[in-house]
């Protein structure tokens, strides 16, 4: 078995990452999952919250605001709306995201046709403010 | 025949509009080194998006439950062209080329009896067809404040042109766009964005089997409306190298165009003053002689 599989962190404007890893905690839509070397092909949706990587050169945390992952037994892709290290995150842009989040969250509430929208946002929104909680900012 | 002071004026003027020129093409050098690098920054992001995308869509697409993004509303009577050119001129043909393949495009929808609306990003653009397409001219997207277009812009315009499907106003959106190719070509293409197109996989990794969290449908629902996002993205990257691209060459013929002109004019300015030094020594010696 192999020890570390190549993990690749893309967002639209840029590559943040690519390297090897031993494993990558994700924050997927059903619940964080950890993904290690030879890991059952998975494609699962992300919400806002952190990504750890752990490879043979130390471990980074990146802030997500949602995308995709795409794994498969030997590698790993992590296609992110936004990544941010975790060290660069200031509590500004924090609050720059949940106010983006709530409102998003206040619209769907005056256009009310759609509960499940009203739903999401307020998960996005409660997503983001977790995240902020998280990194203690 | 001008006169010797107006030949020189002439002179003048053009060498500083080669100047100006000059300095365009320098410009559009050093933009075009950076439009190209987001350009290919921007690529590992959409391709493997692209990649996933139509993985799912292969596995979905044919039930009778696949989202709307995906199927099409079942109609393809009215049509959106979403036209994206520049905000700025002075780039050879770009800004008509992109006009120009959407004009057709439209003629070409008119002739079929289909109903055609059109928004447009990029003043050049709108300058171009509104005055043709009033009628059919539905918004305008204004990107003349930002300097580099970032994935933030392409949200908005693909929020507004989702809203606009979601309200029903249109079955089939098409982006047109200049591909870049290199400094000399640029191909204006037209690309359909809804429903979403995806070029086939080929190899194997089409064919392994994932496991989708949430299910299939849940991820496609979620990323349908970012591939429109992704696929304006990279249509706006692709127009900014385009558009530096050929406002470069544009600008290295005009360069060359003044040259010439300013070697054509100081031979024509060197010839009259001759005829002038000429004239002046026949009227000395024919007035020597006459005494």
């Amino acid at each position: 078995m192999a020890d570390t599989m190549q993990f690749d962190l893309v967002s639209p404007e840029r590559s943040l990452a690519s390297l090897k890893v031993s494993a990558v905690q994700i924050p997927g839509a059903d619940g964080d999952m950890t993904a290690m070397p030879d890991h059952a092909p998975t494609i699962t949706t992300l919400r806002p919250g952190i990504l750890k990587i752990d490879g043979p050169e130390g471990t980074a945390e990146y802030v997500v605001t949602g995308g995709f992952a795409e794994i498969t037994g030997g590698a790993m892709s992590v296609l992110a709306e936004k990544a941010i290290p975790v060290a660069e995150m200031t509590r500004d842009q924090h609050e720059a995201l949940v106010a983006d989040a709530r409102a998003a969250h206040d619209a769907a509430k005056e256009a009310s046709e759609h509960p499940g929208l009203v739903d999401d946002a307020a998960k996005l929104l409660a997503d983001m403010e977790a995240m902020g909680t998280h990194m203690s900012l | 025949m001008p006169s010797l002071k107006d030949l020189k004026n002439r002179i003048e003027s053009v060498k500083s509009t080669r100047k100006i020129t000059k300095a365009m093409q320098m410009v559009a050098a050093a933009k075009l080194r950076r439009a190209q690098e987001a350009a290919e920054e921007s690529r590992p992001y959409a391709e493997r998006f692209n990649a996933v995308m139509a993985g799912l869509a292969a596995s979905v697409g044919d039930s009778d439950s696949a989202p709307k993004l995906l199927s099409g509303t079942g109609s393809d009577q009215v049509h959106l062209l979403v036209v994206m050119t520049a905000e700025r001129g002075l780039c050879g043909g770009f800004n008509s080329n992109i006009a120009k393949l959407a004009r057709t495009h439209a003629d070409q929808l008119k002739a079929q009896g289909k109903t055609v609306k059109i928004l447009t990003v990029g003043k050049k653009g709108r300058d171009a067809i509104k005055r043709d397409y009033a009628d059919t001219f539905v918004g305008h997207v204004d990107l003349s404040e930002f300097k580099n277009v970032s994935y933030a812009n392409a949200q908005d315009i693909a929020k507004g042109i989702l809203a606009r499907f979601d309200a029903a106003e249109f079955d089939v959106a098409t982006i047109f766009y200049a591909k870049f190719v290199n400094v000399v070509s640029q191909i204006p293409t037209a690309q359909q964005i809804i429903p979403a197109a995806f070029e086939e996989v080929e190899g194997s990794e089409a064919s392994t089997l994932y496991d989708y969290e949430p299910g299939e449908e849940e991820i496609l629902a979620d990323l349908l409306p970012k591939g429109v996002a992704t696929a304006i993205f990279s249509a706006l990257l692709e127009n900014g190298a385009s558009e530096q691209g050929a406002r470069m060459s544009a600008m290295d013929n005009a360069t060359r165009n003044a040259g010439e002109m300013i070697d054509k004019l100081t031979i024509e300015f060197n010839r009259s003053r001759q005829a002038v030094i000429t004239n002046e020594l026949i009227e000395i010696i024919s007035g020597a002689e006459a005494l």
